[in-house]
């Protein structure tokens, strides 16, 4: 627990993302220092540190994989990690990006791009799972603070991180938010959807979006069949499901039941 | 319990403009007061300050999976039956720490315990199935020699303004369970509403003080009659029933069921239901150390028999599925909450029916696994 001679070493890598999981780790104030204190980060491009290729004990990896040379760096840096921990909706469910999974991406290749022929991109965004052995997963969109320094502690007592699996509609009750989908008619992810955000849209009064993907025991086929009764077109039920955590199930092929 | 067939006991009539007396005279001695409030398309329990901020000429659409205000001209406050929290956040909170612990530089372990501050809370215009709810959770929390402190500590400084029910939803059923519509004595004030004000009775001696401050007017003949005929048409505007008695060897009976796997087939298995029964007392406790590991501090918030981690031990997860975590809510709610309270842990509140994301109505479960019990 307490370090005693070679700190453990850290690595943050990116792949396609927004690079918002990443502050997590930057937004964390005076853990920060606590953290470079208690492990060696050794690679975190946004942060400074340049060593890709370096062995490291935990490599976080943010973002999905869209081309032939990300297959290839996940390889490595899954060779040279202990852990391999995936951070956010990219590197776990796909995350924006994978949208173009469910559109004709080389249409819109050469629709926003004016020389389409130097893109080198696979034919879908993928998880990182989809490449290689994950040791953990921390959903969101974007992963928060307490997620990363819990994940870490853990890691470094030696224990394995407790996994949050639960509803979001679990937290949404403890924070008294008013049901959205109950008391409004608002299409609400939150009862098929991992806690970790503290319920955060239907706070805001907003239906949830399923930023952190499926939670356990999840029941699509009754949710979307409460969502049909809402009212919801079936293109609007589609994207409940395929919106940012698109490339994991029950999500894919709930949404898949609504596609034209 | 509370049938109305006892005598009132008003104490006299309180007008509609005097209501800001009863919160000031509150308010000496000592209490903040929440009341009813809309907020974000509901009625929620919030700071009170004048009869203004009720929620005058709001009424209420219920139904499984549907909750909708509806504003009438009503001059009444209470014209709807229950929102979706009312006293059980207030006494068993949803999340709080419970101790901290400190490392100290040899490695020794001090806990220390986050005591709660003494809070006293008047909560204006709850219900008799809260009521009913309340006295349960007290048997729960309370348990001769083992109470829990944090609990025993926030009800020791709680007082009840309770207002009968005139308006029932249409999720009601505290009749058929004994426990409503009328306020009994669990409470220190009862007030029945009508158009013009407030009939007052005092439940208890801290509510006798309150109402000898009130400004009183002698109730009528003609109110009293009145508020007689709107207690029972609140009783016979129940449209759910919960079939009366102890249910439990019936839903023992029906362990396996086919309406169990068929109502799985709806349910989230989201914990909704449990989170806004005023019942329920489940909970879970986590430790969230900080990120050097010298200290940590210890939190119990509400869990749920619908999550997983409810019945994992040891690498087992003893109710992996849906139709066993629903079976467990309702075999314990209905069946084994005898043999541990000496009552049914249902107090027709209906609540579980409006704030289920799907509209699983539990008067509906329950019917249908007795009616071909055994099938
Ligand atoms: S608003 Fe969404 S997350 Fe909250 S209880 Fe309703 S369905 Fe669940
Ligand atoms: S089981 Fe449902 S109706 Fe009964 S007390 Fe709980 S929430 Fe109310
Ligand atoms: S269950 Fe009975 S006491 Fe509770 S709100 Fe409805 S009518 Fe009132
Ligand atoms: S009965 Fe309804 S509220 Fe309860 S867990 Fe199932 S879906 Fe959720």
């Amino acid at each position: 627990m307490h370090e005693t001679t070679a700190k453990p070493k850290v690595a943050v890598h990116k792949f396609s993302s927004c690079d918002g999981c990443q502050l997590a780790f930057l937004d964390m104030g005076e853990d920060l220092l606590t953290l470079s204190a208690m492990v060696d980060i050794v690679h975190f491009a946004e942060a400074g540190m340049l060593d890709a290729d370096a062995t490291v004990d935990v490599a976080f990896v943010e973002g999905s994989l869209n081309t032939r040379h990300d297959l290839k760096r996940i390889q490595a840096i899954r060779r040279n990690s202990r852990f391999l921990v995936t951070i956010g909706a990219c590197a776990t469910a796909g995350g924006l990006q994978a949208l173009r999974n469910f559109t004709d991406a080389d249409a819109w290749h050469s629709a926003v791009y004016a020389t389409p022929e130097y893109l080198d991109s696979l034919a879908t965004a993928s998880p990182i799972k989809s490449a290689v052995h994950v040791d953990l997963e921390l959903w969101g969109c974007p992963v928060n603070t307490r997620q990363v320094t819990g994940a870490v502690r853990a890691l470094l007592s030696g224990v394995t991180p407790a996994v949050e699996q639960d509803k979001v509609c679990m937290e949404c009750k403890r924070q008294q938010a008013v049901c959205v989908m109950v008391a409004k008619g608002t299409p609400c992810m939150g009862p098929v959807t991992r806690t970790g955000c503290g319920a955060l849209c239907p706070r805001f009064e907003r239906g949830c979006y399923a930023c952190y993907g499926p939670a356990e025991n999840p029941n699509t086929d009754s949710l979307s069949h409460w969502f049909e009764g809402l009212g919801l077109l079936p293109e609007q039920l589609r994207e409940q499901y395929h919106g940012i955590t698109s490339q994991t199930e029950p999500f894919t092929a709930a949404g898949n039941r609504y596609r034209k | 319990m509370a049938t109305g067939g006892a005598s009132p006991g008003w104490r006299g009539f309180l007008p509609r403009e005097a209501f800001d007396t009863l919160l000031r005279a509150l308010e000496a001695a000592g209490y903040e007061c929440i009341g009813p409030r809309v907020e974000d398309g509901a009625i929620l329990y919030r700071g009170l300050s004048a009869g203004s901020d009720l929620p005058q000429g709001v009424e209420e659409a219920q139904a499984p999976g549907h909750y909708r205000l509806q504003h009438t001209d009503t001059p009444r406050c209470f014209a709807w039956a229950v929102g979706p929290q009312a006293i059980k956040p207030h006494l068993f909170t949803p999340r709080e720490a419970l101790w901290e612990t400190e490392r100290d530089a040899d490695g020794r372990l001090t806990f220390r315990p986050v005591e709660p501050g003494p809070r006293p809370l008047a909560i204006i215009g709850v219900r008799a199935c809260d009521l009913a709810a309340l006295a349960l959770q007290d048997q729960h929390f309370l348990r001769a020699g083992n109470a829990d402190p944090y609990y025993a500590h926030r009800r020791e400084g709680l007082f009840l303004v309770a207002v009968n029910c005139t308006h029932p939803a249409a999720t009601c059923f505290c009749v058929s369970t004994g426990d409503g519509p009328q306020a009994g004595d669990d409470c220190d004030l009862a007030l029945d509403e009508l158009d013009e004000g407030y009939a007052v009775r005092a439940a208890s001696s801290k509510g006798e003080t309150i109402v000898q401050q009130l400004p009183l007017q002698a109730l009528t003949e003609a109110q009293q009659a009145q508020i007689g005929r709107e207690r029972e048409a609140a009783r016979s505007a129940q449209q759910r029933t919960m079939p009366a008695g102890n249910l439990r060897d019936h839903l023992f009976n029906a362990w396996e069921h086919p309406r169990w796997a068929q109502v799985a087939e709806r349910c989230l298995s989201c914990g909704n239901c449990t989170s806004v029964c005023p019942t329920c007392f489940c909970h879970q406790q986590v430790d969230v150390p900080t990120l050097d590991g010298g200290n940590a501090t210890h939190y119990r918030e509400w869990d749920s028999c619908f999550t997983q981690n409810h019945s994992y031990i040891h690498g087992i997860t003893l109710r992996p599925d849906t139709r066993s975590r629903y079976r467990q809510w309702l075999t314990h709610k209905l069946g084994s909450w005898h043999d541990q309270y000496g009552r049914s842990g249902c107090v027709g509140c209906g609540r579980c029916i409006t704030w289920c994301p799907v509209g699983i109505d539990i008067t509906e479960e329950v019917s249908a696994l007795l009616a071909e019990a055994g099938k």
